[in-house]
């Protein structure tokens, strides 16, 4: 499973299929966040930067827990606080780890112009090749979850890579390690599936009737997951989308405008040739040329 | 097959001249090669420790520089936790996770410093210069200030005038010692730095 991550099931802009043979018989990996164990402490922000060889801009407080403010080109994840006032009128604290979901449809792949600057792993994970990017943004666009970055230093997007490297030696990722509650947790998406499962049986026994595992079909499920305790209403968690799926822009210009087209470009140039072998040149004769003569001569 | 003009030669040798250059220049269709990032601890020296900052004592696992060969200089340059040791199990606090920003910190302390009475200067002093200094005060100290016997006659054996404040980079081993010397000598005021 872990070399699995050498092993490109898809890269953007390319046609050219890729090896197809080796599969994911051992299972694919996942990442399952446990937003009810969440205590917002950020040592999976400082573990993902150590690891990544990554180091913010040191910010001003703009009034709310979320450090940095936003997820940056060398802030691939973030916890970002909500203070929710439920129906019987107790306040609760929603913590969610924001960043890459590692979609099992990637829109971000789906949108990328260029080629092999986003692949997918046959382990599930979604991974940028900034060699290849050609910094459009094209993949923030494609984004259900509004989660790469343009690097403002090189013009190339950037996002969290599971710890590809990590995972392709046999480690869990960064932030999952660090982790001192066991909020994240890494394993087979099989495995992670069925830890939640028990996660949401226990929640369920305490109260919280809507608890559920949010592994959004919109975009086929994804790599990163999490346990919501109000999982009827993923919006309360700073935004998280009830129902991701691909923009229609992109599925519209990737699915049918791009044929459509290809095919004029084709239809064109054929219509083209064939009128000049049918039809030919557009030539004039001796009698066409003294009819222009005549007719010029004619006017004062 | 066999006939091939000079001018059919000078055209086939004057367009793969053509398209060898553009391919230099750079104007080949670019490979879509797609690679992980290298592990980057593969032969990386691994040294077990302590986390310095609480008395929760997570272990922690260093990787550093060069693999202890004599002209290789060790630098510290990744640090997580150690799944081997039973307080942390692999996991840090944020703080513990950062730790290799404190290792290279510009203003880390590295060396024992003094200031004299009245100065607003900070020397730099050996170790042996700042354990004779300690120890020459400690035992000045003691020795008038030292409480053997209450005056109604309660013995107490006490040294109230000198309080320790230990670090908390330190096993449980070391925690013991530290305590036993602390209390041999009399002293009460005894703190640890990271008393959670």
């Amino acid at each position: 499973m872990p070399l699995q991550s050498l092993d490109i099931v898809r890269r953007s802009a390319t046609t050219l299929p890729s090896p197809e043979v080796r599969g994911a018989h051992t299972g694919q990996v996942a990442k399952l966040i446990d937003t009810t164990k969440c205590i917002g402490c950020k040592a999976c922000q400082v573990a993902c930067m150590e690891w990544n060889d990554l180091r913010d801009a040191i910010g001003s407080c703009t009034g709310h827990y979320d450090n940095p403010p936003d997820l940056s080109e060398n802030s691939w994840t973030l916890m970002r606080f909500t203070e929710y006032e439920n129906p019987k009128g107790d306040l609760e604290w929603l913590i969610r780890k924001d960043g890459c979901m590692h979609c099992a449809d990637p829109g971000c792949l789906n949108a990328c112009p260029s080629p092999g600057a986003i692949v997918q792993y046959a382990n599930g994970i979604v991974d940028f090749q900034e060699e290849n990017c050609i910094g459009c943004g094209y993949c923030i666009t494609g984004c259900p979850f509004d989660v790469p970055r343009i690097s403002k230093q090189d013009k190339k997007a950037y996002k969290c890579t599971l710890c590809s490297d990590r995972v392709a030696v046999g480690l869990e990722p960064a932030c999952v390690k660090s982790c001192p509650t066991g909020a994240i947790v890494f394993g087979t998406k099989e495995d992670m599936t069925q830890h939640a499962e028990e996660r949401i049986v226990d929640l369920k026994s305490r109260g919280f009737e809507q608890a559920g595992l949010y592994d959004p079909a919109g975009v086929g499920g994804t790599h990163v997951m999490y346990v919501l305790h109000h999982a009827d209403q993923p919006m309360l968690y700073s935004g998280l989308p009830d129902k991701p799926r691909i923009s229609p822009t992109v599925s519209l210009w990737k699915g049918i405008t791009k044929p459509l087209a290809l095919f004029a470009i084709v239809a064109t140039a054929a219509v083209g040739f064939l009128h000049y072998i049918g039809v030919g040149p557009n030539e004039t004769d001796e009698r066409d040329e003294d009819a222009a003569r005549r007719e010029l001569e004619k006017t004062p | 097959m066999s006939e091939l003009t000079r001018r059919q030669f000078l055209k086939v040798t004057g367009l793969s001249l053509v398209g060898s250059s553009l391919a230099l220049m750079g104007f080949s269709p670019g490979e879509a090669l797609a690679e992980v990032r290298e592990y980057k601890l593969t032969r990386a020296t691994e040294t077990r420790n302590t986390c310095p900052y609480c008395s929760v004592a997570c272990g922690i696992l260093m990787y550093g520089l060069g693999d202890g060969a004599k002209n290789a200089l060790p630098s510290i340059f990744h640090i997580e936790g150690d799944p081997d040791h039973p307080v942390n199990r692999g996991t840090l606090c944020p703080k513990g996770a950062g730790l290799i920003d404190f290792v290279h910190s510009a203003s880390r302390l590295k060396y024992p410093e003094y200031r004299a009475p009245g100065s607003d200067a900070w020397q730099r002093i050996t170790w042996d210069d700042a354990l004779d200094r300690i120890s020459k005060l400690l035992k000045q100290d003691r020795d008038a200030n030292f409480i053997a016997k209450t005056p109604d006659g309660l013995t107490v054996n006490r040294w109230l005038s000198t309080g320790m404040l230990a670090a908390s980079a330190s096993s449980n081993e070391a925690g013991y010692i530290t305590q036993k010397v602390a209390r041999s000598l009399g002293l009460l005021g005894f703190d640890n730095q990271a008393r959670v």
